[in-house]
């Protein structure tokens, strides 16, 4: 009686189920006949052949194959437009025994993502690109890709895509193979079964490539998108072979397996505990002395401070030097600035944070501490200050639609006492003085020792200690509450 | 398998919840043994079928297939060789 051996199903390290949806778990998201589909299969193949589950790591891009991670059992991460080539750099590099495989649809690769590409291809970054051109966006819904065929309709080329207007159509392998760090480079289609079967050879050849070390491999696929291209399947797979390859022919590109050295073991990252010594911030045992008592009991621990002004008077300087003074403190940090349009005469502010915790994000949203170096700033931002907290202004008086009962208003005109010690433009450190007074956040050492490193002339830092002073007295005479 | 001195070197399965009816696999078939059925699948599909008998276990079908486990080649296991675990019996063809 005759038996039977399996010879081809489905791939070990595809899911089972997948669990996109309720119902109906073992059904891809692609239309009946998309290549996409045809491509994990090819790629799941390979990562079974070689062994390499448990060490992949697939970049899934935008575009039809967003939910890649839904099938393929290898560690995923899910990235934004285009930028797949710079996480998996980034992934490749911290983990060097990873296999990392870049999937990436032509309107990502060859439009938002050109530059990412054309870099990583360039680094001889050593992982693997799967490139599947469509001539299309497919998930959008069917606007020209750079890689649109001329005379091809698309919702953005609705009489056939014209030269005079959208150039001609990027070839990728042609341009990465002008490159001098790529080792392989191959153009494969999914028109017939014996195309098919040539793509599985290079998609192999390409991951092999990289698990011997020898870095940048890309293989291009050209695939149909029958949906998009209102074709049936079988049209489509007869489209891809017959016009498709007109423009993008076949065949290896660039091939310098046998040249290529291994690439270097990336150096490893030094521990998290090395950090401090080796930025000469502060050593581990001061580090967490310092974190233990930092800020005046009475204050809360957690400094959100958001300082806004007119650029030119000093904002993102005022932030830094608080940053600064809080590193030296052996505090967690953070200083984050945001520009108005214009940087000479318009309103900048900057969110710096500073906490004896680890911060979880540089925004300052809710400050409990504002610093408002004019009148727009304070009006956009006193209304978010949290109850309790500090607000800082300079001016001679509040407007009178401008206030708040439930926090610490200190109104000083802070620009002209700095004009008055000659230097009209420090009258940020003015404010910064009268801040440390009031709230007794950060020693004098420290907020010195962040001038010293961020001020370069004898003549400022000069200003800056008379400015530091005027302002502490200032918050120390008016008893620094204002109401 | 009586009555049948040449059993046929391959097998092919199809998973008809799992097929999305494209069509791919029966324009492949170089023996074209594989045809879309009459009724619908749970999604409205007419799911490839196969029509019993002629598969040469080539593996075309599996390779043009979109769905990852839509389709199942298996090839015959020679009569000397050892049985393997993967191994199944066909149904009556
Ligand atoms: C930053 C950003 N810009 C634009 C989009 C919208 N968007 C989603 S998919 C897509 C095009 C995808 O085309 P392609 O990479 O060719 O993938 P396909 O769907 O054809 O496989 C665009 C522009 C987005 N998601 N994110
Ligand atoms: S739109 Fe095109 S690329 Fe997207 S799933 Fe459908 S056939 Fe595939
Ligand atoms: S394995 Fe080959 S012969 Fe058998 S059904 Fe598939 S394509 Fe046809
Ligand atoms: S190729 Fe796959 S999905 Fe398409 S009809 Fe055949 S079995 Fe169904
Ligand atoms: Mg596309």
């Amino acid at each position: 009686m005759a038996s039977y051996t399996v010879a081809h199903g489905k791939a070990k390290c595809f899911y089972d189920h997948y669990e996109r949806k309720a119902d109906l778990q073992h059904q891809t998201h692609y239309c009946p006949g998309c290549g996409h589909g045809i491509v994990h299969k090819l790629i799941a193949g390979t990562i079974d052949a070689l062994g390499i589950q448990d060490r992949t790591v697939l970049i899934s891009p935008v575009g039809c194959s967003v939910f890649a991670y839904y099938y393929l059992d290898v560690g995923n991460i899910q990235v934004a437009h285009g930028r797949a080539p710079a996480v998996a750099t980034a992934v490749k590099r911290s983990r060097p025994e990873s296999i990392v495989i870049s999937y990436q649809g032509d309107g990502d690769l060859a439009a938002i993502g050109t530059a990412e590409i054309v870099h990583a291809a360039n680094r001889g970054e050593n992982f693997t690109v799967i490139f599947i051109n469509n001539a299309i966006y497919g998930m959008t819904g069917g606007q020209m890709a750079p890689t649109t065929l001329l005379g091809q309709k698309s919702t953005t080329t609705p009489f056939g895509r014209n030269v005079w207007n959208e150039g001609y159509p990027l070839k990728v392998c042609e341009l990465l193979a002008s490159l001098t760090g790529p080792v392989y480079i191959e153009r494969v289609a999914l028109g017939d079964n014996k195309q098919i079967m040539r793509a599985q050879r290079a998609v192999r050849r390409a991951i092999e490539i990289q698990t011997q070390g020898l870095g940048f491999s890309l293989v291009e696929i050209l695939s149909p998108c029958p949906t998009i291209w209102k074709m049936n399947p079988v049209e489509a797979q007869h489209w891809v072979k017959e016009e498709m390859t007109k423009t993008f022919p076949l065949g290896v590109f660039r091939d310098r397996t046998k040249e290529a050295e291994r690439r270097p073991a990336p150096a490893h990252a030094p521990p998290l505990a090395e950090i401090p010594r080796i930025l000469g911030i502060a050593n581990g045992a001061s580090r967490r002395a310092a974190a233990a008592a930092p800020l005046n009991d009475a204050e809360p621990r957690d400094l959100r401070i958001k300082v806004a002004g007119f650029g030119g008077q000093g904002v993102l300087l005022l932030g830094q030097v608080l940053a600064e003074a809080g590193l030296d403190a052996g505090l967690e940090v953070s200083w984050l600035p945001s520009y108005g349009p214009e940087m000479r005469s318009g309103t900048s502010n900057c969110h710096v944070r500073l906490s004896a915790r680890p911060i979880d994000s540089p925004l300052v949203s809710r400050p409990n501490v504002l610093l408002a170096l004019n009148e727009p700033s304070l009006r956009k931002f006193l209304p978010t200050v949290e109850p309790g907290g500090w607000v800082f202004y300079n001016g001679t008086a509040l407007a009178e639609d401008c206030h708040r009962e439930d926090v610490q208003i200190l109104v000083r005109p802070f620009t002209k006492m700095a004009d008055e010690l000659g230097e009209t433009r420090a009258g940020n450190i003015v404010m910064l003085g009268a801040l440390l007074e009031s709230t007794g956040v950060l020693s004098e050492q420290h907020v010195n020792g962040a001038l010293r490193r961020l001020v370069k002339s004898e003549r400022w830092l000069e200003i800056n200690r008379l400015a530091l002073a005027a302002g502490r007295e200032a918050a120390r005479k008016g008893n620094g509450h204002e109401k | 398998m009586s009555g049948n001195p040449k059993p046929d070197r391959g097998l092919v399965k199809l998973d008809s919840d799992e097929c999305k009816g494209c069509g791919l696999c029966v324009e492949a078939c170089p023996p074209k043994v594989l045809h879309l059925a009459d009724h619908l699948n749970p999604y409205g599909y007419h799911p490839a079928a196969y029509t019993g008998a002629g598969c040469t276990g080539c593996g075309i079908c599996f390779y043009v297939c979109p769905e990852p486990g839509a389709i199942t080649v298996f090839r015959l296991v020679e009569q000397k060789a050892e049985p393997k675990s993967e191994e199944l019996m066909p149904a009556a063809a």
